[in-house]
């Protein structure tokens, strides 16, 4: 099959120089083809501007140059080196194509974030909270405040009942409970999070009458949704730990408890630790259970148990939803926190990372 | 083989009854809770299913016409979403695990997961500022010249802000976790697999289509459910972004567009008194099970597939 691809190669008049390279595309023919794609692309953009009189449109010129190199490798291909090469051309240049796609927005919401942000992203942002405050000026104290408030109360409840409950699964369950554990927390980390921010509104509307809004019911939504995400990291890196390690503490005689403390977890600690960061990561940046379940105000709250508190990602929200006079203020806090929040998450992203590069246990010698 | 006294019995110390013991209450404490969301959510949305206008002042005539067109919303824009995130996502996939060079594959797989860390109301703001602005004129022009595609008829929305920019910023935020699913399993494939094909001379793409693609089936098929009953339950993304009318349309870029069970709730929950909360709530239900559906079918076919397949 492959040697029916070769006689056509003469046809081209070069010289076979190498038998083995001969029917194929230099390693540069790629990198060269998209470089005339994206010429032509401009080229035509460029005389189209001209003629409009319009400014000449980057994004678009590059997005037909890119759309414009699929076809043209594949052809080039099809004639030097035959369909089966082509094809895997055409594949590759797809593949390549869907990450850069991916890469856009990221690249876009940075560059967004980045320069929207700055504009109020100074002193007074981060001294100042919104009480007493119309129009411009004001400051996200009350939202930093709330967010560490109802993370933090979120964190304490789920960290132990999460880290118990991967224990059991891992040490200790067998059979239908444990079994159905692992179904419910898969299907568990699927619930939407404004189901969540619903069912802490409910619990809460129940037992202290319609309309309560709390630090500690947003921290409930924002458990619920935590522990799933906990369990599964944990259990994961509690498997990984060697059967050798626990069956050489019971050989020496130590209890089963003792054996999950003193050797179990230690081993596991640095990956149980980047899962939890990374928990912590994820529901930081909820917005929906705690616009629901904790509401927002514009003073500062310490108090988990009694009032509404704002949070970050609120903070965002009712900034956007609710602009008054003059709208630019509203929108430059808006995107001011929307750069915080996005700086504290990508920050425990990163402690997460270091920790597991840093602290892993060392296996082998 | 009779002699029975012969099992020797661990010793109960307290720590481990102890330990054991509140293990098997954080287990529990799991079915406790989703049993508890399950409960409190019905308990509340008991008065919503019998309510009519008069009772409430969001239900336009009952429970179930109100509901309707959010749940055909909800779909509607999760589907769109699934239909772009897919293709890409087993692209993305396939570029880290299979075509992009060894050492730089973990950070670009990195890179992808740093999109699922941006908080959801980010994209919301990114899609209102960048996004809906950005494809305006995309739209007009399909618009202009497509409009006798039912899809894509007209009158052009003059903000962008229409279930297909909805749908664009929904497949965004899948993507992660669709690509980190499909990339792990297409990192499962047997390598035996994988070089057999290579030296019968297949390209690689053959080579991903005859071994990669078939073992990775199950995996893309579990991804898009996951990403499905995430998109369906995303929130304030939509909230944003969407200018929705209530309207069940399955135009792409007009102004008239149905909202989604999410959003609706998010936007309409602060304002709410009475029996509307109840309403809200009530929608909130349903979706629930929507998601804890699509959520179980995801399992049960990952769960399948570890018992066919002799590989893990």
């Amino acid at each position: 099959m492959m040697t029916m691809t070769k006689p056509e190669t003469p046809a081209t008049g070069t010289p076979i120089a190498n038998s083995l390279t001969a029917g194929r595309l230099p390693t540069a023919a790629p990198w060269v083809i998209l470089g005339s794609a994206l010429a032509v692309a401009a080229a035509v953009f460029g005389v189209v501007a001209i003629g409009d009189g319009t400014g000449f449109d980057w994004g678009a010129a590059i997005l037909v140059g890119a759309l414009l190199y699929v076809p043209s490798i594949w052809l080039f291909s099809t004639l030097v080196e035959g369909r089966r090469r082509a094809m895997d051309r055409l594949v590759t240049a797809l593949v390549t194509g869907a990450f850069v796609l991916a890469m856009i927005p990221l690249v876009s919401l940075t560059i967004t974030v980045a320069t929207y942000g700055l504009s109020r992203f100074d002193a007074e942002f981060f001294t100042y909270s919104m009480r007493n405050i119309t129009g411009e000026g004001g400051g996200i104290v009350h939202a930093i405040v709330g967010t560490l408030l109802i993370t933090g109360t979120a964190a304490i409840i789920s960290i132990p009942i999460g880290l118990m409950t991967s224990i059991y699964l891992v040490e200790y369950g067998r059979g239908r409970l444990a079994r159905g554990i692992t179904f419910l927390v898969d299907v568990m980390t699927g619930i939407p999070s404004i189901v969540a921010g619903l069912f802490a509104y409910a619990v809460f509307a129940i037992f202290l009458g319609p309309g309560t809004r709390t630090g500690i019911a947003g921290a409930v939504s924002l458990a619920v949704l935590m522990i799933p995400v906990v369990v599964r990291s944990s259990e994961e890196m509690l498997r990984l730990v060697p059967n050798e390690l626990r069956e050489a503490s019971y050989a020496l005689g130590v209890p089963k408890w003792l054996t999950i403390m003193k050797v179990v977890l230690p081993t596991s600690i640095a990956g149980i630790t980047t899962g939890i960061t990374l928990a912590i990561a994820r529901v930081i940046g909820e917005t929906a259970p705690l616009l629901i379940a904790a509401g927002f105000t514009a003073s500062v709250n310490y108090n988990l148990f009694d009032g509404r508190m704002q949070s970050l990602p609120v903070f965002v929200y009712t900034q956007y939803a609710n602009q008054g006079n003059p709208p630019e203020a509203y929108l430059d806090r808006a995107w001011a926190a929307a750069l915080t929040l996005i700086l504290i998450v990508m920050a425990l992203n990163l402690i997460a990372r270091l920790v597991a590069r840093f602290f892993a246990p060392k296996f082998g010698r | 083989m009779s002699t029975a006294p012969n099992v020797i019995k661990a010793k109960q110390r307290p720590g481990d009854r102890v330990f054991s013991g509140s293990a098997v209450f954080a287990g529990s404490m799991i079915l406790v809770t989703l049993a508890a969301v399950a409960i409190f959510l019905i308990v509340q949305s008991l008065p919503a299913f019998v309510a009519t206008s008069d009772d409430a002042s969001i239900l336009p005539d009952d429970f179930w016409s109100y509901v309707g067109p959010l749940v055909f919303g909800t779909v509607w824009a999760s589907l769109l979403a699934l239909l772009m995130a897919v293709p890409v996502s087993v692209g993305i996939a396939l570029f880290i695990s299979h075509y992009a060079p060894r050492r730089l594959a973990s950070v670009l797989g990195y890179i992808v997961d740093l999109l699922a860390a941006v908080p959801s109301v980010v994209f919301g703001l990114w899609g209102i500022g960048v996004l809906a602005p950005a494809v305006q004129p995309v739209y007009s022009w399909l618009v202009d010249n497509f409009g006798w595609f039912p899809l894509f008829a007209g009158p052009v929305s003059g903000t962008g802000r229409t279930i297909l920019t909805a749908a664009i910023v929904l497949a965004v935020m899948v993507l992660p976790i669709m690509t980190a699913i499909c990339r792990e399993v297409f990192l499962q494939t047997p390598v035996l697999h994988e070089e057999a094909a290579l030296a019968l001379g297949a390209t690689r793409w053959e080579m991903i289509r005859t071994a990669v693609l078939p073992f990775g089936r199950s995996g893309i098929i579990s991804a898009a459910v996951l990403g499905l009953g995430r998109a369906l339950g995303e929130t304030m993304a939509v909230a944003m972004v969407l200018s929705a009318s209530g309207a069940v349309t399955f135009q792409l870029l007009t102004s008239v567009n149905p909202s989604t069970i999410a959003a609706n709730i998010a936007l309409s929950f602060p304002e709410a008194y009475g029996i509307n909360v109840n309403v809200l709530i009530a929608t909130g239900l349903i979706l629930f099970i929507v998601t804890f559906a699509v959520n179980a079918v995801a399992r049960w076919i990952v769960s399948r597939r570890k018992e066919f397949s002799g590989a893990n």
